[in-house]
């Protein structure tokens, strides 16, 4: 178990965190390497079942960032995810997934440095829960 | 109970007499028992037909969205609020409809009666109701029953009894119960997330994948559903725990701040599985976070479709 190392899917908004994390990448920064970045419109275009479809293919942690409140490049579609995220979070829990597989954050294009914090803390908290056990969809096996 | 029978009758006659309607969806007596079947009664001839007791659980307004013209709708608290539901998210519109308003005292679930019966459940043939006492009977045994210990679960914690919109009464108001909804959704709040893992799993072991919930459901109108989405396909379609838990998860969340309870899922499910306990959930966050109630207001927007600039994020870095 000692040198496993999470998958982690990063559901990013295309006008501020997917740049910060581009930022990030030129700057420099020290960050680490198990997330995987899939680029989206707006926070709001994450649908619940993305999130959903990521663990069940066996991404042990999601994280999903955009823009601060009130800086939504469609004007609102933050505030809408926002309320999106905070109910299907407590859902989650409450059915029994750990609260340390999923993230949220609000990350501005020019935040590269919080997004490498934010990064390693999401990694963090992952590792610390280890690999995904629940809503993994298990492969039949053929022999 | 029996007296809102002829009201409906007599409300049914006059508006088609009146041709104020093309039809009534209303029960018709079901030809088993503790069963009624829904019934879209189009010529005032036909009105007899129409029945009210104890066992007219489904929820009419799922009848609805597919209707063309104007329709009358029988409706207890529940329905009322899932037609005002309906209204907000466009799927009917007001002046299409009139709404014939029933005060309901619960509606009761023939499960319980089965349970009570024990193992000659399924031989009940006959069940009667006045004041209060079942009197339910079979062959060669009769048995006399309390009737608010067979509620069906959602029934006996209800706080909308009463129509929220009606163009008539059937009867008089029934008075509002005061009741705590989440004492049970507490309880699994506060295990350790393992233990909930497991009770969930439990919970949805023996389902199907028959999707009765779904078509039970008055909001689950969707022209293609995500289960039967293909390409991508979201969710697996096999009875694998993994599958089966995605599919009940999302099929919760989709009735966030919209679901009025009106147990329809519960009641359609062949398994007797309680998917209550996951839009319960959804229910008790939407009304302590954003302080709303499914289809009591009609001039809010739903809770998923507005916002506040200061909503709650406290988890969100």
């Amino acid at each position: 178990m000692t040198d496993w190392e999470p998958k982690i899917i990063a559901l990013l908004c295309n006008w501020c965190s997917y740049g910060a994390a581009d930022l990030a990448g030129v700057s420099r920064l020290k960050q680490p390497s198990n997330i995987r970045i899939v680029r989206v419109p707006c926070s709001g275009r994450v649908n619940p079942k993305f999130i959903l479809a990521s663990l069940r293919k066996g991404a042990d942690g999601v994280w999903v960032s955009g823009c601060h409140p009130g800086d939504c490049h469609y004007i609102e579609g933050n505030y809408y995810a926002r309320r999106k995220f905070v109910l299907l979070k407590k859902f989650l829990e409450y059915v029994g997934i750990e609260p340390e597989r999923l993230h949220f954050s609000w990350i501005s294009s020019a935040e590269a440095t919080k997004f490498a914090k934010v990064a390693e803390e999401v990694v963090e908290a992952v590792k610390k829960v280890g690999p995904a056990r629940y809503l993994v969809k298990r492969e039949v096996e053929v022999e | 109970m029996y007296e809102y029978t002829e009201k409906i009758r007599e409300i049914a006659t006059r508006l088609l007499q009146d041709k104020m309607v093309d039809g009534v969806i209303g029960f018709r007596k079901g030809t088993i028992p503790m069963v009624n079947n829904p019934v879209l009664i189009k010529h005032s001839e036909q009105v007899s037909q129409l029945y009210w007791d104890s066992w007219c659980g489904v929820n009419l307004a799922n009848y609805l969205p597919k209707f063309q013209g104007k329709v009358a709708v029988v409706a207890k608290g529940c329905d009322s609020r899932s037609i005002v539901v309906l209204m907000m998210e466009n799927q009917i519109s007001r002046d299409q409809l009139y709404i014939i308003g029933v005060p309901c005292k619960g509606m009761l679930d023939r499960r319980k009666i089965w349970d009570a019966v024990g193992d000659r459940g399924r031989d009940v043939t006959d069940v009667q109701e006045r004041d209060g006492v079942l009197v339910v009977a079979g062959r060669g045994f009769s048995l006399e029953l309390e009737r608010d210990k067979y509620l069906q679960d959602n029934c006996a914690i209800c706080t909308h009894r009463n129509p929220v919109l009606y163009d008539e009464l059937v009867g008089e108001m029934v008075p509002e119960q005061q009741v705590d909804r989440y004492e049970d959704i507490r309880a699994i709040e506060s295990l350790p997330s393992e233990k909930r893992w497991e009770y969930f799993q439990r919970l949805v072991e023996s389902c199907i994948r028959c999707y009765a919930c779904r078509n039970a459901c008055p909001f689950c109108y969707c022209p293609q559903c995500f289960v039967d989405e293909s390409k991508p396909q979201w969710v697996g379609k096999t009875i694998d725990p993994t599958d089966t838990m995605t599919f009940h998860l999302l099929r919760a969340f989709h009735l966030a701040g919209r679901c009025t309870d009106c147990g329809s899922c519960e009641r359609a499910c062949p398994m007797g599985i309680k998917v209550r306990m996951f839009t319960k959930k959804l229910e008790k966050d939407v009304k302590e976070l954003y302080g709303y109630e499914a289809g009591v207001q009609l001039g809010e927007r739903p809770p998923l479709d507005t916002y506040r600039p200061d909503d709650p994020q406290e988890f969100i870095k």
